[in-house]
């Protein structure tokens, strides 16, 4: 991990994976999709709503992915103040969002024909709503000094407290008696899924992953051609106060 | 019904299945577009100021 700490050579390493990362993501996509939408049965008990979950689950998955890796960008950007952890957790954040986003609408849509409503006020909904709304916490308070070190350390702070919510939001199932089912793949005996529904989840679930690594690479990116401009600009900015003259 | 429709019509669920796919859909692509369209900017940028800049040759161009 040590190598790719340089910011350059994370450039030249970024602009080199990315085309394939975009490939492979499509092709995932492609594939999952197939699977998802006519390749898989319907549920004996879902009926054809099963498909909404091929979504729902790998968007929550990926949410919950995505926060994990802020948390330990925050962490490496506060304690050991890694040249890339800043860049990363402001990339992660609105890539996180987007996910938690699709988990709460998907779920949503899902709920009214199964739940007969859209939303209740459950554990694991309410802890998954929160979640958003960490996530735009951390967008906004990145934006919110002039000091952009100092939105940077506040938006690490508020993402590392955020961490709690994980194990809130994983286990909001088992500790209270919800509408929300429990676990039926990251369970301890194994998944308790047919095959012809693990493939299409599995799937595109690999599809989130990807899309997550190349959505986030490319804004690693951007971030860092910024921190070249506002040098640039400091830089030609004193250069002009030491013309005489000037 | 063909079966383009009882695709479509997904056991009479089809207005709960389609937008959810079609949400996650906009908001993958809305959110990767932003990405590049930000990108592009600060490109554009960098370019507007090295290319002015003496100072500029020898410290690279840009990747792209």
């Amino acid at each position: 991990m040590h190598r790719f700490a340089n910011p350059g050579r994370f450039q030249r390493l970024a602009a080199r994976l990315l085309p394939w990362l975009k490939g492979l993501t499509a092709l995932a996509f492609l594939a999952g999709l197939y699977l998802a939408l006519l390749a898989s049965p319907p549920d004996y008990q879902q009926g054809e709503t099963v498909r909404i979950m091929y979504v729902h689950v790998p968007a929550a998955w990926m949410a919950l992915f995505a926060y994990l890796l802020l948390g330990l960008a925050s962490a490496s950007a506060l304690v050991w103040r890694h040249p890339l952890a800043d860049v990363a957790a402001a990339a992660l954040s609105p890539v996180g969002a987007a996910f938690t986003f699709i988990a709460l609408v998907t779920g949503a849509l899902w709920g009214k024909p199964m739940w007969g409503t859209y939303w209740v006020w459950d554990a694991r909904l309410t802890s998954f709503l929160l979640l958003f709304f960490l996530y735009l916490g951390h967008m906004a308070l990145l934006g919110a000094f002039d000091d952009r070190s100092r939105g940077q350390r506040s938006a690490a702070v508020l993402a590392l407290v955020g961490l709690i919510n994980l194990p809130i939001i994983k286990f909001s199932v088992d500790w209270w008696n919800t509408l929300h089912q429990p676990a039926s793949v990251a369970r301890f005996d194994g998944p308790s899924i047919d095959p012809s529904m693990l493939w299409p989840l599995f799937t595109m679930a690999a599809a989130f992953h990807l899309y997550l690594l190349a959505a986030v690479m490319e804004r690693m990116r951007t971030q860092l051609l910024a921190a070249r401009l506002r040098t640039q600009r400091q830089a030609r900015f004193e250069t002009w106060q030491g013309e005489p003259g000037a | 019904m063909n079966s383009v429709e009882t695709f479509l019509a997904m056991g009479g669920y089809g207005a709960y299945i389609w937008p959810a796919y079609g949400v996650a859909l906009v908001v993958l692509a809305a959110i990767w577009i932003d990405g590049v369209w930000r990108r592009r900017e600060i490109e554009r940028q960098l370019r507007a100021l090295e290319g002015q800049s003496r100072s500029a040759r020898g410290r690279g161009g840009i990747e792209s």
